[in-house]
């Protein structure tokens, strides 16, 4: 078997005395579409941002594309790696979250061409040119000078992967991209979050789009919890009988996509 | 009141415009310094940029002026008035601005530091280029007021021999005898430039791109 993009090892992490990821193990493939679900509070997001290292494992290790991320290890003990090497491993990952996180005081162009700028070291004219095509990309080339204040959610969101993407990421994450949106702007996100996935970019997508992970996902991972309770192709989760958690959960998710399963 | 007089207080305004301007910029450039130092994490930076603040808005800034007029002399320093007027308000108006700046600085979105982190930005570059600038876009108007009486605080500045529109004015009521309209014509100047000041900073805090939303 290929080496993974992300492996995830004995991953744990507690905030205090509450244990909110549970010996998590976990190999995301290559080239593939990996949708995390599970109800709010299972510990989607914290293990999504243990995966960038936004948020350090209090047990186990994480490897990006076979790199360790974060901590390195050296007979059975964990060593913090330095900015340098952190910085390293992480450029392969790039990330959205769920408020975009646009810089406010950066048009969508300065958004993007940011980072090639200051940490790639490219002309002002050769990072924007290479901004202007990752907005092209998203479908905003024409809101290239908006302040993200002047777009809609939806926008905004497109220049935040257009952001990502800008750094050549072989790897990115999302961190229910589409929950802040208003229903009717959450097509064109996942519009371009689909096209990416044809292009065989790996992705890791939290989402309680069951639609999205349906259709999308090449794999589905349920957590619940903090433990990992399934990971299987999405045919095999959501086909019949389903886990009685799983079932649970797609009650009370009832959205547009998992009323489509029924 | 001769058109004369008149036209000498208000070439001494342009005095006070000066240095209040320079002191506010090059107290904003500390100020930014400051909130670095304090959020840098390291032991004796954070407690340098502590002291420095409390000090400087804990002791009146005329004491402050003549502190720095006697001081520098008695350990060899010897400053032209314009320079220890500049370094007194500039080091004063920090300490405040700092304090401004924190305000601004906590209200940056965590999120947005994260994805400048996730974009390869390091700390200073965070700083620099996300940090600060949004910091200084949400206190914005606490700049403004900050300018505002750092223009009128430079009236202190005649103790260590400036001659500004304050001092101007004391002059001329003194050797003219007619101190009501002279004193009444510096406080009308004070008053336009700080509505100009005031003014401004309402248009330029208008046409500033868009802040975080809360
Ligand atoms: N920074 C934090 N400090 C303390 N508890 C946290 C923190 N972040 C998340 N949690 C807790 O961890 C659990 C999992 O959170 P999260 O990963 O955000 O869940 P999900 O994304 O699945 O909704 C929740 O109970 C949440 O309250
Ligand atoms: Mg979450």
């Amino acid at each position: 078997m290929t080496q993974p993009a992300i492996s995830v090892r004995n991953v744990s992490k507690r905030f205090g005395e509450t244990l909110v990821l549970k010996d998590i193990n976990l190999e995301v493939p290559r080239g593939q579409v990996s949708c995390l679900i599970g109800p709010s509070g299972s510990g989607k997001s914290t293990l999504l941002r243990c995966m960038a290292f936004l948020e350090e494992a209090s047990a186990g290790m994480i490897e990006i594309e076979g790199e360790p991320l974060g901590f390195s290890e050296k007979d059975g003990k964990r060593r913090r790696q330095t900015a340098a090497e952190l910085r390293r491993t992480r450029s392969k990952i790039g990330m959205v979250f769920q408020q975009f996180n646009l810089w406010p005081h950066m048009t969508a162009l300065g958004n993007v061409s940011m980072a090639l700028r200051r940490v790639r070291g490219l002309s002002r004219k050769d990072a924007e040119e290479r901004a202007m095509a990752q907005l092209v990309k998203v479908g905003l080339e024409a809101r290239a000078g908006h302040y993200p204040s002047q777009l809609s959610g939806g926008q905004q969101q497109r220049v935040a992967i257009a952001r990502a993407l800008a750094l050549d990421p072989t790897i990115m994450l999302f961190d229910e991209p589409t929950s802040a949106l208003d229903p009717e702007l959450t097509g064109e996100v996942l519009n371009v979050m689909r096209a990416l996935a044809d292009e065989g970019m790996t992705m890791v997508v939290v989402t309680h789009e069951i639609g999205f992970a349906a259709s999308v996902g090449n794999n589905v991972c349920f957590l619940d919890h903090g433990q990992l309770l399934f990971h299987d192709t999405p045919e095999a989760v959501f086909a019949a009988p389903r886990h009685p958690r799983l079932e649970q959960f797609l009650d009370t998710y009832l959205d547009r996509g998992a009323q489509m399963l029924r | 009141m001769t058109w004369t007089l008149f036209e000498l207080l208000l070439q001494a305004s342009l005095m006070t415009i000066f240095v209040s301007v320079t002191s506010i910029l090059l107290g904003l450039a500390f100020a930014i310094g400051l909130s670095a130092m304090r959020m840098s994490g390291i032991g004796p930076l954070v407690w340098f940029a502590r002291i420095f603040i409390s000090f400087f808005r804990g002791v009146p800034l005329l004491v402050q002026l003549l502190l720095i007029f006697n001081l520098l002399p008695a350990i060899g320093i010897s400053l032209s008035s314009l320079a220890t007027a500049l370094i007194g308000l500039s080091l004063c108006t920090a300490a405040y601005q700092a304090e401004n700046l924190r305000g601004g600085f906590e209200g940056v979105p965590r999120g947005l530091i994260e994805s400048a982190e996730m974009a390869g930005l390091s700390p200073v570059q965070s700083f620099i280029w996300i940090r600060t600038p949004i910091a200084l876009r949400l206190t914005f108007p606490a700049l403004v007021n900050e300018a505002i009486l750092i223009l009128k605080s430079s009236s202190l500045v005649s103790v260590v021999g400036m001659i500004e529109l304050t001092k101007m004015a004391q002059n001329l009521a003194a050797s003219t005898y007619m101190p009501l309209p002279i004193f009444a014509s510096a406080g009308l100047i004070y008053l336009a430039i700080n509505w100009i000041v005031a003014i401004a900073g309402r248009r330029a805090e208008a046409a500033l791109p868009g802040l975080p939303a809360k």
